[in-house]
C-alpha cells in the first residue's frame, strides 16, 4: 500500500474536472426535485393522490422502485430512484479508468516500478471513488436539510446515493482484475450494474403483484440501497448490508490482484489461428464488434425476459383493483396500465440501446487513437469504406439488440400481442440512430471532442428522468429525439416525426463523413 | 529516371505550429532512400502526407505519379507502409493481421510470407496483446515485405528489433535492392543501417531539407581526420584553408581537413617528410552530428 497517498493525489489531479462534475450534478439534481414537487403537488391531498397512482404504476415502479409513502421527502427520494444507478455507473467506470485502463495503456508499469505497493494503484482508485461518493452523499444531505427536509431522512437519502457509488466502485475493481482489456472490464461492470438493476426491477414489480419473486430485489445492491426508504422507514440495516458488500467485494478484488500477473487477466492468453481469411473492412469490423454485439444482444434478451415476465404482475394489479384502472383511464386517456408499462419500458430500452450505438460509433475514434486506423488507411481501403464498416454496427447492432429484447419480452408476456410489443421496441430505432449520428458527426468534424458524444444519451436520460418533474420547457424536452418517438403500444403512429428523425440522422452522418474525408488522420 | 516520390516545398501546419516548412524529398524509382532527421524534425508528418492521411498546406507532392491525397486509395494498392509505432488489435493474432493488411493492399505472396515468418522467427499464432514491441514491428514488416507492391515506406522499421533481427532485416532489404524492382523510403536513426542499405539519403531538420544526395556526395562535405609524425616543422599547414583543429605535439600533428583541401594538405606533409600517417575516413556519424546540431549551438 506504499505510495497510495501520492497516487490518490495523482488521480485527483487527473480527474479534477470530471469527478467534481458528476458529484455535484448527482447531488443537486434530486435536491432540485423538492421545489418542483412542492409546486406540482402543493397540498397533502394532491400528494396522496399522486402517490397512490404512482405506487401502483408498473412503469414507474420499474424505473424508480417501490413507493411506500406520500410525504414530500418520500416522493422526492422515490423519484430520484434511478440516480443511484448513475452514481454506480460513474463509480465503476472511474475505478476501471484508474486501474485496468492505465495498466493496459502501460502507464501503470511506469508507476508500479516505483516505490509503490502492489495494491497501491487499486487502493488509490477505490479510496478516491468511495470518498467522491461520500462527498456526493454529504452534499445531497446538506442540500436537502437546507430545504427544511427532515435530518434523518436526508442522511438516509445521502447514504443511498453514496453507498450505491461505493458498491459499484468495488464491482468495478473486481471487473478490472478479470480481463486484460479495459473495454471488456467496462462491459463486465456495466453488465453487473444492469443485472443489479434488472433484479431490483423484477423483485419490485413482483412485490407490486403477487410477490412471488419479490426476494429478487434482495439480490441486488441497487435493491438494498432503495430499501433504505429515506424519509419513510429510514431503514439502516440495508445500508449496513451494502457496506459489508463493499468491503467483501473490495477484498475479493485485492485477492484477485495478488494472484495474477501484471498486465494479465485471470486466464492465460491462448494461441490463435496463424492465418486468416479476413480480406475486407467489414470482415475486420465484424471481428471487432462481434463480442460487444453478442454481449448487448444477450443482455437485451435477458432484459426482455424480465420485463415480459413481470408484465403479468401488472395485469393482476388491474384485475385486483378496478378503481385504479379508472384513475389511469382518466389520467392517461386511452392507454391502459399494461400499455403504459410497455411504452415506458420501450423508452428506457431505447435509451440503453443508444448507449450501445454511441459506443459502437466511437469505436472509430478508438481505432484512430490507438494507431490501428493508420496502417489500414495506408492500404487500398478508402476512408468512407472504413468508416462505413464501423457505422454498420452502430446502426444495425442496436436494431439486433432491440429486436432481441422485444422478442423475449413479447414471448414471455403471454397475454400480450407480440407484434405490438415488438413494434414498441423497434420504433425507438430512429432516435437511436440520431444519437449514433451525433457521435459520428463529432468523430468527423471535431475528433478531439468525440467523447462528448456520451453527453447526448446522458442528456436524453436526464430529460426522461427529470423533464416532467422539473417542468422543463417543451423546446428542452424536444431536444431529446426520444421525445418524438410515438408511445407504443396504445398511442398513434405518425410517420412525420419518424421520417424527420431518420433524415436528421442521415444529414448528421453525411456531415460527419464529409468532415472525416477532409481532416488529418490521426488528428 | 522516373521519380517515385517528388515533394517540393512541402508545407504542413498544425494550428500555429509549422511541422513542414518547405521540405523537399525526391526518391528515384528503384532506389533505397534514407530519410534522416532528429526527433520531431517532421519525418512521420512527411510520410503521412505521402500516404494521403494528412493534407499538405503548400508546395507540391506526387507519389508514384499520382496525387497522394486525391487518389490515395488507388495509390495504396501499389505501396506498403510500416508505421514507426506499430499497435496491433489485442485480440487478433499476428498471422491474422498480416493476412488482413496484405489482402487489403491487394494481395500477399503466401510463399514469401512463410519465408519471412521463418527468417524473422515470428510465431503468427500469438494474440496482438502478447507481442513485445519488437515482435509487433515484425508483424508489420512481414505484412509489408510479403506484399506485391512497388513502393515500401518504412518509418524507423528496426526500432525495437534485436541485433540479429536487424541483420535479418538488412539482408531482406539488400535482396530487394539486388532485384531492383522496388523503391524503398527508409526513415531511420541507425547510421550503420543507412550506410549499408541506402543509395541516397535526405536529411531534414525543423521541417526543412538540409542535405540530400548519395553517400559519396555527402561525404564530400565532411572532413577527414589526419594524424602524422613529421620529420621537420609543418610550415604553413596550420594556416592552410580547410584545415581545422590543428595541434602539434613533439613532432606529431593532428588535424581535420575538408575534402577539397585534402590534396594541398597532403602535399605540404610530403614536402616536410612523413614518418607515419593515420587517416580516418569521414563517417556518416560525423555528418549526422554536424547536420543535426543547430547552427551556432
Amino acid at each position: 500500500m506504499t505510495g497510495t497517498g501520492r497516487l490518490v493525489r495523482l488521480l485527483l489531479r487527473r480527474d479534477r474536472v470530471v469527478l467534481p462534475l458528476w458529484v455535484i450534478v448527482l447531488a443537486l439534481v434530486p435536491a432540485g426535485y423538492v421545489a418542483s414537487f412542492e409546486g406540482l403537488f402543493p397540498t397533502l391531498q394532491d400528494r396522496i393522490e399522486y402517490a397512490s397512482v404512482s405506487a401502483s404504476n408498473a412503469g414507474f415502479v420499474a424505473l424508480y422502485g417501490l413507493l411506500k409513502g406520500s410525504s414530500l421527502g418520500e416522493l422526492v427520494a422515490w423519484r430520484a430512484g434511478f440516480l443511484p444507478v448513475l452514481a454506480g455507473l460513474f463509480a465503476a467506470l472511474t475505478v476501471i479508468r484508474h486501474t485496468r485502463a492505465d495498466e493496459e495503456a502501460g502507464r501503470t508499469e511506469l508507476v508500479a516500478a516505483g516505490a509503490v505497493g502492489r495494491h497501491a494503484q487499486l487502493a488509490a482508485a477505490l479510496i478516491t471513488t468511495c470518498v467522491a461518493s461520500l462527498v456526493l452523499g454529504a452534499l445531497l444531505t446538506a442540500a436537502m436539510i437546507a430545504q427544511d427536509m427532515p435530518a434523518e431522512g436526508s442522511l438516509a437519502f445521502g447514504a443511498e446515493m453514496a453507498l450505491s457509488g461505493c458498491a459499484f466502485a468495488a464491482v468495478g475493481a473486481v471487473a478490472a482484475q478479470l480481463t486484460p482489456s479495459a473495454r471488456s472490464a467496462r462491459t463486465i461492470a456495466v453488465v453487473a450494474l444492469g443485472a443489479a438493476y434488472a433484479l431490483r426491477l423484477a423483485g419490485d414489480i413482483s412485490a407490486l403483484g403477487d410477490g412471488a419473486v419479490s426476494w429478487l430485489s434482495w439480490l441486488s445492491p441497487i435493491g438494498w440501497v432503495q430499501h433504505i426508504f429515506p424519509y419513510g422507514a429510514n431503514d439502516w440495516w440495508p445500508a449496513l448490508l451494502t457496506l459489508v458488500f463493499v468491503l467483501a467485494v473490495g477484498a475479493v478484488a485485492a485477492v484477485l490482484l495478488a494472484r495474477r500477473d501484471f498486465g494479465a487477466g485471470l486466464f492465460p492468453a491462448r494461441l490463435g489461428p496463424a492465418t486468416s481469411p479476413m480480406a475486407t473492412p467489414p470482415a475486420l469490423a465484424w471481428r471487432l464488434h462481434r463480442g460487444p454485439l453478442l454481449g448487448w444482444t444477450v443482455g437485451f434478451a435477458l432484459l426482455g425476459l424480465i420485463f415480459g415476465g413481470v408484465g403479468g404482475s401488472v395485469v393482476d394489479l388491474i384485475e385486483d383493483n378496478d378503481g385504479l384502472g379508472d384513475i389511469f383511464a382518466r389520467l392517461g386517456g386511452t392507454t391502459s396500465l399494461v400499455d403504459n408499462y410497455f411504452a415506458g419500458i420501450a423508452g428506457l430500452v431505447g435509451l440503453i440501446a443508444s448507449c450501445y450505438a454511441v459506443q459502437a460509433a466511437l469505436r472509430l475514434r478508438d481505432e484512430e487513437q490507438s494507431g490501428h486506423a493508420e496502417p489500414l488507411l495506408a492500404t487500398a481501403v478508402s476512408r468512407p469504406a472504413w468508416a462505413a464498416s464501423h457505422l454498420l454496427f452502430a446502426l444495425l447492432g442496436p436494431a439486433v439488440a432491440l429486436l432481441a429484447e422485444g422478442l423475449t419480452a413479447g414471448l414471455t408476456y403471454t397475454d400480450g400481442d407480440l407484434g405490438a410489443i415488438l413494434a414498441s421496441t423497434l420504433i425507438q430505432l430512429p432516435a437511436v440512430w440520431v444519437l449514433a449520428a451525433v457521435a459520428f458527426l463529432l468523430f468527423g468534424l471535431a475528433p478531439r471532442l468525440s467523447a462528448a458524444a456520451w453527453g447526448a444519451p446522458a442528456l436524453c436520460l436526464l430529460i426522461l428522468l427529470v423533464g416532467q418533474t422539473l417542468q422543463l420547457d417543451q423546446w428542452l424536452l424536444d431536444l431529446s429525439p426520444f421525445t418524438h418517438i410515438p408511445h407504443l403500444p396504445g398511442g398513434t403512429v405518425a410517420a412525420t416525426p419518424l421520417v424527420a428523425l431518420v433524415a436528421v440522422a442521415a444529414v448528421l452522418t453525411a456531415a460527419g463523413l464529409t468532415g472525416f474525408r477532409r481532416r488529418n488522420v490521426p488528428d | 529516371m522516373t521519380q517515385a516520390i517528388e515533394a517540393t516545398g512541402l508545407i504542413k501546419r498544425f494550428g500555429k505550429v509549422t511541422a513542414l516548412d518547405g521540405l523537399d524529398l525526391h526518391v528515384d524509382t528503384g532506389e533505397v532512400h534514407g530519410f534522416l532527421g532528429p526527433n520531431g524534425a517532421g519525418k512521420t508528418t512527411t510520410i503521412r502526407v505521402l500516404l494521403g492521411l494528412m493534407r499538405h498546406d503548400g508546395g507540391s507532392v506526387r507519389l508514384l505519379g499520382g496525387d497522394p491525397w486525391g487518389s490515395a486509395t488507388e495509390l495504396h494498392k501499389r505501396l506498403a507502409y510500416v508505421p514507426g509505432d506499430v499497435t496491433l488489435w489485442p485480440n487478433l493474432t499476428g498471422g491474422e493481421v498480416i493476412d488482413l493488411l496484405g489482402r487489403l493492399r491487394g494481395g500477399l505472396d503466401a510463399r514469401r510470407r512463410a519465408e519471412l515468418l521463418d527468417r524473422f522467427e515470428l510465431d503468427p499464432r500469438k494474440k496482438g496483446r502478447t507481442y513485445s514491441k519488437g515482435n509487433r514491428q515484425k508483424v508489420a514488416l512481414v505484412a509489408a515485405l510479403a506484399s506485391d507492391v512497388e513502393l515500401l515506406i518504412l518509418d524507423e522499421p528496426t526500432s525495437g528489433l534485436d541485433p540479429l533481427m536487424e541483420e535479418a532485416f538488412s539482408e531482406v532489404i539488400l535482396e530487394e535492392k539486388r532485384r531492383g524492382d522496388r523503391t524503398v523510403l527508409l526513415s531511420s536513426h541507425i547510421l550503420a543501417e543507412v550506410e549499408k542499405l541506402c543509395d541516397r539519403l535526405t536529411i531534414i531538420r525543423d521541417g526543412r531539407t538540409v542535405e540530400t544526395g548519395t553517400l559519396a556526395d555527402l561525404r564530400h562535405l565532411t572532413r577527414t581526420s589526419i594524424q602524422a609524425d613529421l620529420a621537420g616543422p609543418p610550415d604553413g599547414l596550420a594556416t592552410l584553408a580547410g584545415v581545422h583543429d590543428f595541434s602539434l605535439d613533439n613532432g606529431r600533428v593532428r588535424f581535420d581537413v575538408d575534402a577539397d583541401a585534402l590534396a594541398p594538405a597532403l602535399q605540404t606533409l610530403v614536402k616536410v617528410g612523413v614518418t607515419s600517417l593515420v587517416s580516418q575516413p569521414p563517417s556518416l556519424e560525423e555528418l549526422f552530428l554536424r547536420q543535426y546540431q543547430r547552427p551556432g549551438s
